[in-house]
């Protein structure tokens, strides 16, 4: 078993990481024995798995995944949502609260229309159909205020941090509610437009520092210093 | 601008070349990931006086949706060329050579993309030759690697291309627009280095069994090199951010 | 045909939040409603052209090759060199450009561009008749739009007349009626600069250089050509809404007072 690369080490797509008892996790394949990259990102090992964390890459549907997506169309049963992936959802009108079947076209729009911004959880999705998405449960359905911010759906686990640390942070230094989608999709909603901009200035310097070390009490600075310098008083900007 | 003529001879008495270059010498190369900004991935590529740009949209949804396959994306290519990139405006309208060299350059990646992550989208790869001075598949191709790594399109490998062809009786390595009207032959090739797999060649002109041989060696060890500058240039746009952070964490500790 | 446009790809919450901030004279990338975004100009990089340039306008990129030919006049201007204007959306630029022969958008972008460059005279064409009502030359401007972040109009604009600045045709004489090229190089007749200014109407507010987003909740848009000596050469409105008189004097006033800094910004770029 041969490791070629370091943890954490830059690697691009068809480098060669591993070789010999290694299994192949995501954005690296197998081949004849030998492990290689298919993503640019920076390489990890998990027990005898080898992965790369990829710098880039769209949006891809998990089940349980939260979502922020755009209603682009309505249809006999449902809507079709952009969630930033390849693929449209599709968010059947049994999947909202206390409404019931039949659904004549003009009432779907009174729940949701064309341009609305909907918390969403994907409840399906495979290989061969769209994905399915539902906004039943606590926190979801439509948005009615906030900046919209849209970053690489691969830093948000970064924007998230270890046990939420970052996302945490954010909250608390900005005052602001922030609603995450894994697809790459922020709603970030403040008292004021003011702590709105700061926090959507720290979302786009973690999407471009994702990669570097000490993120987190950078960006609690930069946003000290947006803010004058001192702690974050709930309520009042600076 | 100038208007070029035909040179006396294309290889001197010290076996330099027009533009000062040896016979197995590439043109200098300059490669920029990411500078577009709407686009998933992007590249831009000096090759001599060639000056590419390339972008990458996708994976998304297929349209017109039936020309999805549903257990693989659909890969996109086109080549273009724009009206002031070459010595005599071109029209802006498509050309036969236009939509041939489109077909060769997505066949050139079709082994290269893992397109079966994404069943029922499409992968759409965008060249525009902003200046064209021989050898602009081959650059293209250089740059629809970088401009697909960026977009984060999983790859088995990049795709490295180069072209050699005839001058004078020798092989060279290279060819500009004006080697390639008045030499014997030029062959461009794209290789995916990691397997040593050709994805594209084409050849046009006159080789002996003995030139071609000697044609393909030079232009397999060329692409590896056109390798190593792809994989450099794929990586300094994060290895110069994580420098710039570095560099003013450790002025803000000098200053405290 | 024309047909009317696909609705918005921006979500209501994300449409509502740029008209509110413009409703209190901000905008979302921190300019005052009349500030153009920054504007970067770089000129002959295309040497295979007669002249070329590239602009940055914010996060909009757009390049213009300039190529001079000889050709027929046009049997009403027998003595006259042509102008033409070409402009490509290519796909590259945007996730909404397919690739395809000009759209309507893209024509209109290039017949904007021509009409403040034709109406202001620009190029003095009587200077490029080879011989009249046989030959003269005939100017390209083939706009190429690299990357759409709003307000390609002026963008181009800008980058047209640079690469017209920037041009350089062989230097030649007329002899027999042929043209005879001499060694050196002579700029094209470059009689005034025309600006392009571009104002859109957000809720009730005029913004200039309107970027993407403000783009797709614009409800109309006026663009205004102004020459060197301050006046108005050409004129498009565009847009679903209409515009009140007032609005429509309020910003060619506006345009008025923009088109000094772009021009002296192009001037110093082509030097």
């Amino acid at each position: 078993m041969i490791l070629h690369v370091e943890k954490k080490q830059l690697v691009a797509p068809g480098e060669i990481v591993a070789e010999g008892g290694y299994f192949a996790g995501d954005n690296v394949y197998k081949e004849n024995d030998r492990i290689f990259a298919s993503r640019i990102g920076l390489v990890d090992v998990v027990g005898n798995r080898v992965l790369v964390v990829p710098i880039k890459g769209c949006y891809v549907p998990y089940v349980e995944d939260p979502v922020i997506g755009r209603i682009v169309d309505i249809g006999m049963s449902g809507w079709s949502v952009d969630i930033n992936a390849p693929y449209p959802a599709l968010l059947p009108a049994s999947e909202t609260f206390g409404h019931r079947q039949p659904f004549p076209k003009a009432d779907l729009t009174k729940i949701f229309d064309v341009g609305d911004l909907v918390l969403a959880k994907v409840i399906a999705f495979d290989r061969t159909r769209d994905p399915l998405i539902t906004v039943k449960g606590p926190g979801l359905g439509k948005a009615t205020s906030g900046r919209v911010v849209e970053i690489s759906p691969t830093k948000i686990p970064r924007l998230i941090g270890r046990k939420g640390s970052m996302i945490s942070m954010l909250k608390k230094e900005t005052g602001c509610q922030i609603m995450v989608g894994q697809n790459g999709i922020v709603l970030v909603s403040g008292k004021s437009s003011e702590n709105e901009r700061v926090a959507v200035s720290a979302i786009y310097m973690i999407e471009r520092e994702a990669h570097t070390r000490g993120l987190t009490d950078r960006i609690q600075e930069m946003i000290r210093k947006e803010f004058g310098g001192r702690e974050f008083v709930s309520g009042k900007a600076s | 601008m100038f208007q070029e003529k035909r040179p006396e001879r294309l290889i001197d008495a010290n076996g330099l070349r027009v533009d000062g270059r040896k016979l197995d010498q590439l043109r200098q190369i300059k490669l920029e990931v990411g500078i577009l900004d709407k686009a998933n991935g992007s590249a831009y590529v000096e090759q001599g006086r060639n000056r590419i740009l390339v972008a990458v949209y996708g994976p998304r949804e297929a349209h017109p949706k039936h020309i999805a396959l549903p257990d693989r994306a659909v890969a996109r290519c086109r080549y273009h060329m724009a009206p002031f990139s070459t010595e005599e405006r071109k029209s802006p309208a498509p050309s036969r050579r236009e939509m041939e060299l489109s077909k060769v350059i997505r066949e050139a990646f079709e082994p290269a993309i893992l397109s079966e992550y994404y069943p029922r989208t499409t992968i759409d790869i965008f060249i525009e030759v902003l200046q064209s001075d021989g050898g602009t598949r081959c650059a293209a191709i250089t740059g629809a690697s970088l401009a697909l790594a960026d977009a984060g399109i999983p790859m088995k490998s990049l795709v490295s291309a180069c072209a050699v062809g005839k001058i004078e009786g020798q092989i060279a390595l290279d060819l500009s627009d004006l080697e390639d009207k008045y030499g014997e032959a030029d062959m461009p090739l794209a290789l995916m280095p990691s397997f040593n797999t050709i994805t594209l060649v084409q050849m046009d002109g006159s080789l002996t069994l003995e030139e071609f041989a000697k044609a393909l060696d030079m232009a397999v060890e060329s692409c590896k090199q056109i390798h190593e500058m792809q994989k450099a240039a794929l990586k300094a746009k994060y290895i110069s951010i994580k420098e710039e952070v570095e560099e003013k964490e450790e002025s803000a500790e000098a200053g405290e | 045909m024309s047909s009317t446009p696909q609705i918005s790809p921006m979500a209501k919450i994300e449409q509502r939040t740029i008209v509110d901030m413009m409703s209190r004279g901000k905008r979302i990338d921190q300019r005052s409603l009349t500030d153009y975004r920054d504007l970067r100009i770089e000129v002959g990089i295309i040497e295979k052209a007669n002249g070329s340039a590239q602009v940055f306008l914010g996060k909009t990129k757009v390049m213009v090759g300039v190529k001079v030919e000889t050709g027929d006049p046009f049997p009403d201007t027998p003595n006259e060199g042509i102008l033409t204007v070409n402009a490509e959306l290519v796909p590259l630029a945007s996730p909404s450009f397919e690739p395809g022969p000009p759209d309507e958008n893209s024509i209109e972008l290039a017949r904007v561009v021509d009409r403040g460059l034709r109406e202001s005279k620009a190029i003095d064409l009587g200077q490029l008749c080879v011989e009249a009502g046989k030959k003269v030359f005939v100017v390209f401007v083939d706009v190429y739009v690299l990357d759409h972040d709003g307000n390609l109009i002026d963008a181009s604009a800008i980058a047209s007349l640079a690469a017209l600045l920037n041009a350089r045709m062989s230097d030649y004489e007329i002899r027999d009626r042929e043209v005879v090229y001499k060694p050196g190089y002579k700029p094209l007749p470059i009689k005034n600069y025309p600006i392009t200014v571009t104002i859109a109407k957000v809720g009730n507010s005029l913004v200039v250089d309107p970027c993407l987003e403000e783009e797709e909740v614009m409800s109309a848009r006026l663009t205004a050509a102004i020459d060197e000596t301050g006046r108005v050469c050409a004129m498009q409105k565009g847009g679903m809404e209409g515009l009140t008189i007032e609005e429509v004097k309020a910003a060619v006033q506006i345009a008025s007072t923009k088109a000094n800094a772009i021009r002296e910004k192009i001037l110093e770029a082509v030097k």
